[in-house]
């Protein structure tokens, strides 16, 4: 993470010797976030995966049938192919425009000097917005009749007389995930971009000043030097964007409602829609179980792979 | 704006031959800059125009920027269709004691982990990271069902802090910072007489202000801004917070974009304002959590 703590603690010998007298004190500290933790945390994940093995509706007395759920989801749900579907769009039209455009506006503002903090302010005003008034506007944006994006684009067709049209953005069920991925994009963009910063920060000027002697121009410099330096940045940004991506709701539900006719629905849409509009909160707990499944695999595979891309600086 | 200014007066100065060959590279980064930046401001100046304007002039093409009667009328009708002062009251109450709540029982669990030697701390810990990979939306529904039908919190303001202010991140994050303390300030307290609680309380948090800081201000705008839980443990008006009764006040008035506008700029702007203070606070908060404003 982005903690990068000196280890002074963990030396010495006696890090790992047991003393008796703070046995029960260690207790005491624990106390109040354990109590919390078991019941808001393990007993839910326990309770989670017994829900997902019945079939419940909270009204009804709960009815065990094994792996049924799982076998209804996986195998003959079309809605849950959709979602799923929607939901891999969505990672995998976020998170690398994301990370581009966050590198872009932090080396660019990492060349500019001037007025830096004036623009990361700006880049970063979406990221402490709340996602509800961010959904709110853009849903007035893709107006299709009275929305400035429609007037923008019906203004290029008069002045340079393109056979453009702005389409019915949100009805439209191609046009509304374009939608989302713009909304997501705007209110995410100043987080990638601050932490490529600090990352851009951290390169030695000497690399950049030895490779200008050699006769690099500013492409090979960002090829050959930026990229693989800030490669960690992007790894670290790659994984907790991925994770983010696949649990988009707050979006879709405020802008679109899932809609039209699922084409923005998520996999946590779908977790939501099971449990409380048709009751069947068994079905709801295997679908996030699904996505988990899903998270820990990419996860997993990223790190596995990222001896082959990353390039980890050794001090000294 | 004085960058305006820059950018527009850069090229007259190439002609006189006094920019370095660097100038117009960095007029077109600028100039990028500019447009990435307005294209990020956009919304927020529209939501503030279209919250000012009366319908004739929501409705017209092309649109307008600036209404030609301003009518903050629209303000003083949304804040009497929907109780927005309760909201933020709501909003407040549960987002304070949520961060209290998680940083103070963090820091305590931190520091034992961190600072302490006991029976089962490593597998205790361990058991902690592994649940940091689970997802919210996999706890969110035992969650629901034991707040509404065990422990019959559905609607309440324990409903809404409790469950949200246990995470074995902020544990994590603590305990990673705890570590980097030097153990010789322990050491010396306890020669001193100092019971670990002392030692937490006054050596070890007053030393952790940065990282206190950043946390909470993590904690703190991602319970501000939190949507789906509150949304699923209340349901009356009386209990929701800005971002749940925004939402609803969207169903309600789903097409008087002028009250919606009004609305939005009425949940923003207290954060907005306060980020505008503390912008390195926030931005520091955010990245040294490192997970986002969600």
């Amino acid at each position: 993470m982005a903690v990068s703590p000196t280890r002074t603690a963990a030396q010495g010998g006696w890090w790992n010797r047991y003393r008796a007298d703070q046995q029960w004190e260690a207790y005491l500290f624990l106390i109040p976030s354990l109590a919390g933790f078991l019941l808001f945390v393990l007993v839910p994940v326990v309770v989670a995966l017994v829900l997902s093995l019945y079939r419940w509706s909270l009204l009804s007395p709960a009815e065990f049938i094994g792996l049924e759920n799982y076998r209804v989801l996986l195998t003959r749900d079309p809605v849950f192919f959709q979602v799923l579907g929607n939901t891999i769009y969505f990672t995998l039209t976020i998170v690398p425009l994301q990370l581009l455009a966050g590198l872009l506006v932090a080396v660019a503002l990492n060349q500019a000097a001037r007025g830096m903090s004036l623009y990361r302010l700006i880049y970063f005003m979406p990221v402490v917005t709340t996602i509800v008034a961010g959904a709110l506007v853009f849903q007035w944006i893709f107006n299709y009749d009275f929305g400035i994006l429609s007037a923008v684009i019906w203004g290029l067709n008069e002045t340079t007389g393109l056979p453009i049209r702005p389409p019915d953005w949100l009805n439209d069920p191609s046009w509304a995930r374009p939608a989302v991925v713009m909304l997501t994009l705007w209110k995410n963009v100043g987080f990638t971009m601050v932490i490529y910063l600090a990352g851009l920060q951290s390169i030695p000027q000497e690399m950049y000043d030895a490779s200008e002697v050699d006769g690099a121009n500013a492409w090979r410099r960002f090829w050959h030097i930026t990229l693989p330096m800030v490669s960690p940045t992007t790894f670290f940004l790659l994984v907790i964007q991925m994770i983010g991506a696949f649990q988009l709701f707050d979006e879709a539900f405020v802008m679109t409602r899932g809609g039209p006719a699922f084409a923005t629905s998520t996999i946590v849409y779908y977790v939501y829609v099971n449990a409380f509009e048709y009751s069947r909160f068994g079905m709801a707990s295997t679908v996030a179980w699904v996505l988990f499944a899903l998270i820990f695999v990419v996860t997993f595979m990223q790190t596995r792979l990222q001896g082959r891309w990353v390039h980890y600086e050794t001090d000294g | 704006m004085k960058r305006t200014a820059e950018a527009g007066q850069a090229p007259s100065g190439a002609d006189g031959g006094r920019l370095s060959p660097g100038a117009r590279p960095r007029i077109l980064l600028h100039l990028g800059l500019l447009l990435g930046g307005f294209v990020m401001l956009v919304p927020f100046l529209w939501m503030v125009s279209t919250s000012l304007k009366l319908p004739p002039e929501i409705f017209t093409y092309p649109p307008v920027w600036i209404p030609t009667e301003i009518a903050w009328s629209n303000y003083r009708r949304t804040l009497t269709a929907l109780p927005f002062g309760r909201f933020y009251l709501n909003s407040a109450f549960v987002s304070v004691s949520s961060t209290a709540l998680q940083v103070l029982a963090s820091s305590l669990a931190a520091f034992a982990f961190a600072r302490l030697r006991f029976k089962g701390r490593d597998p205790l810990f361990l058991l902690y990271l592994a649940t940091l990979m689970i997802p919210f939306q996999v706890t969110m529904i035992p969650n629901f069902i034991i707040i509404s039908r065990v422990l019959d919190w559905y609607d309440s303001f324990q409903a809404l802090i409790l469950p949200t202010s246990f995470s074995a991140f902020s544990v994590f994050l603590l305990r990673q910072f705890f570590r980097g303390l030097p153990m010789e300030m322990d050491e010396a307290a306890r020669m001193d007489g100092a019971t670990s609680f002392r030692i937490w309380w006054q050596v070890i948090m007053p030393l952790s202000g940065p990282a206190l800081a950043a946390l909470c201000i993590f904690v703190f705008l991602g319970s501000w801004n939190s949507f789906l839980w509150p949304l699923i443990v209340t349901t009356s008006t009386d209990m929701r917070t800005i971002p749940v009764g925004l939402s609803a006040f969207q169903g309600q008035y789903n097409t008087q974009w002028n009250l919606l506008m009004a609305g939005s700029v009425i949940a923003l702007l207290p954060v907005l304002m306060v980020y505008m203070v503390g912008q390195n606070l926030f931005q520091r908060g955010i990245t040294l959590t490192g997970m986002g404003g969600r």
